[in-house]
C-alpha cells in the first residue's frame, strides 16, 4: 500500500485515465445504443436487420477480440487514430487511447442498445400508438414519447451496463493506455512484496467509481418515478 | 343552440367524409372485416354497436391505419388513406382518436398532452398552443388539473383530457373506440356529456359503443355489426324500436332487458 501512498500522483492519473475511458465512451454508447434501439424496433426492415446482425456479432465477441480488432486489423484497412492528439495538463489523449474508446463504445453500445430495447417494451403499446394519432411520424413517436419512458423503464439494467464499461476500460490497459490497471502493473513490478496492498488501493479505486455511478442512477430512478 | 341546428343541418345535407369501399381484413384465418361499405358524411354522428368480437374496434382503427386492411380502400375527404410515412403522419393529424384505455403520455403533464401535437405536428407556437390546450380543457371540464400527470386523475377525467388532446388537432373527424368501457359506470355519464356537447357542436364522429343512452340521443345513424360484417344500419329510433335483422334483435334481446 505505501508504494501507491508515497506515489500518488501517478495512482490518481491513472484513474484519470480510466475515468476520461469511461465517460467518453460511456456517453458514445448511450448515443449509439439509442441509435441502434430505434433502428432495431423501426419500421425500416433492412436496418431492422442491420441493426440485429450487428448487436448480435459484436455483443456475442470478447471485448479483447474487439480491441485486437482496433488495435491489429483496422491499420492494415486504414482505420487509424492518428489523427487524435489532444493535450490536456498531464493526460496525452493519442491513437491509443482513440482506438480504445471505439472499441468499448462499439461494444458497449449493443448492451445499451438491448437494456433500452427491454424498456422499449415496457411501454405500453397505447403509447405509441396514442403518439402516432395524433400525427407524430416515427422519429417523433420514439424521441416525444416512446424513448423517454423507455429510458426510465431501462435505468437500473443501463446503470449495471455503464458499471460494466468501468471495469472494462482494463481492458485497454493490455493495448498500452496507462490507465489504472496498466499502472497497477507498473507499481506490482517494482514493488512485488507489497502486491496485496496494491491490488486493494486499486480495486478501492474502482469500488469508488462504480459507487458514483450507482449512487447517480439511483437519485435518477428517484427522481424520474412518479412521472 | 346555434351549433346544433347547424350540426344537424350538415349531417342532412352534408357530402361524404369518410368512405369505406369493399373493405376486407383477415387476422390469420379469422375474417374480421368483411366486405364493409360504409359512408359517413361531414357532420354526421354515427354509432357502431355490436357484440363482442363483431368487428367494431378493427373497423375504427382501420380508418386512421392503426390497423391495416387486405381488400378495399378507405378514403378521407375525397383522399385515399396513404401507405406509411410522413403522409400517413400528417392523415392521422386530421383524425381525431380517443381509445378505450385514454393512452394518456404517462411521463407528460395534462397541458402537455394536450399540447404535443399542435407544437411538434402542427408547428404551433408554444405559449399559443398552451392558451388554446387551457381553453379546451376547461371546456372538458379539467382546466384546474393542467400541471398534474395523467395517473393522478380518475379514468373519466384522464379520457376527457384525451378528447381535448384529440380536438387539439382540429381534427375533420373524431373516432372513439370504445370510451367509456373501461370507465367506472360513475364516470360514464360526465365522459358521455362531453360526446353530446361535441355532436351537437356538428364534429364528425364515428363511436363505438356499448351506450345504448348515447346512441339514441347523438347518434344521427346506428351501424350495427355482427360477425365482421354490417348487419344492419339505421336512424337509431328505428334500430332500437324496430330492428330487422335476427342477430339484432337478438342481441337487443340481450342488453336491453334489464
Amino acid at each position: 500500500m505505501n508504494a501507491v501512498l508515497d506515489d500518488l500522483d501517478a495512482y490518481l492519473q491513472a484513474f484519470g485515465y480510466t475515468l476520461a475511458l469511461f465517460v467518453i465512451s460511456g456517453l458514445l454508447s448511450l448515443v449509439l445504443g439509442t441509435v441502434l434501439v430505434a433502428m432495431r424496433v423501426g419500421p425500416v426492415a433492412v436496418l431492422r436487420a442491420a441493426a440485429t446482425t450487428y448487436v448480435t456479432t459484436v455483443r456475442n465477441t470478447p471485448l479483447v477480440i474487439v480491441f485486437a480488432f482496433f488495435a491489429f486489423f483496422a491499420p492494415i484497412i486504414n482505420i487509424r487514430f492518428t489523427w487524435l492528439d489532444v493535450h490536456i495538463g498531464r493526460f496525452d489523449f493519442t491513437e491509443l487511447f482513440g482506438a480504445a474508446v471505439a472499441s468499448l463504445s462499439l461494444y458497449t453500445c449493443t448492451f445499451v442498445c438491448e437494456a433500452l430495447r427491454a424498456g422499449v417494451n415496457a411501454v405500453p403499446l397505447g403509447q405509441a400508438e396514442a403518439a402516432r394519432a395524433i400525427g407524430l411520424p416515427f422519429g417523433g413517436v420514439m424521441t416525444n414519447v416512446v424513448l423517454p419512458q423507455a429510458f426510465r423503464a431501462a435505468l437500473p439494467p443501463l446503470a449495471s451496463v455503464q458499471i460494466a464499461l468501468i471495469k472494462n476500460t482494463s481492458v485497454a490497459a493490455v493495448f498500452g493506455v496507462a490507465e489504472a490497471v496498466a499502472q497497477m502493473r507498473t507499481f506490482t513490478n517494482s514493488f512485488a512484496s507489497q502486491r496485496l496492498g496494491i491490488f486493494i488501493a486499486f480495486a478501492i479505486g474502482y469500488i469508488v467509481l462504480v459507487e458514483v455511478v450507482s449512487f447517480a442512477a439511483a437519485r435518477a430512478e428517484r427522481r424520474w418515478r412518479i412521472a | 343552440m346555434t351549433l346544433a341546428a347547424e350540426g344537424a343541418t350538415s349531417a342532412a345535407t352534408g357530402e361524404p367524409l369518410v368512405v369505406l369501399d369493399h373493405v376486407d381484413k383477415w387476422f390469420g384465418d379469422l375474417h374480421v372485416l368483411r366486405d364493409i361499405n360504409l359512408t359517413v358524411n361531414r357532420g354526421e354522428v354515427v354509432v357502431v354497436i355490436g357484440p363482442s368480437g363483431s368487428g367494431k374496434s378493427t373497423l375504427c382503427r382501420a380508418i386512421n391505419r392503426l390497423e391495416t386492411i387486405d381488400k378495399g380502400s378507405i378514403s378521407l375527404d375525397g383522399e385515399p388513406l396513404p401507405q406509411e410515412g410522413k403522409e400517413l403522419a400528417n392523415l392521422r393529424a386530421e383524425v381525431g382518436m380517443v381509445f378505450q384505455s385514454f393512452n394518456l403520455f404517462a411521463h407528460k403533464t395534462i397541458l402537455e398532452n394536450v399540447t404535443l401535437g399542435p407544437i411538434k405536428v402542427r408547428k404551433q407556437d408554444k405559449a399559443q398552443a398552451e392558451t388554446e390546450a387551457r381553453a379546451l380543457l376547461d371546456r372538458v371540464g379539467v382546466g384546474h388539473q393542467a400541471a398534474k400527470y395523467p395517473a393522478q386523475l380518475s379514468g373519466g377525467q384522464q379520457q376527457r383530457v384525451a378528447i381535448a388532446r384529440a380536438l387539439a388537432m382540429h381534427p375533420k373527424v373524431m373516432l372513439f373506440d370504445e370510451p367509456t368501457s373501461a370507465l367506472d359506470p360513475e364516470m360514464i355519464s360526465e365522459v358521455l356529456d362531453v360526446m353530446v356537447d361535441l355532436a351537437k357542436g356538428g364534429m364528425t364522429m364515428i363511436v363505438v359503443t356499448h351506450e345504448m343512452g348515447f346512441a339514441r340521443t347523438a347518434a344521427d345513424r346506428v351501424v350495427f355489426m355482427a360477425d365482421g360484417a354490417v348487419a344492419e344500419e339505421n336512424t337509431p329510433d328505428e334500430f332500437f324500436t324496430n330492428p330487422r335483422s335476427d342477430r339484432a334483435k337478438d342481441f337487443l334481446g340481450k342488453i336491453l332487458r334489464h
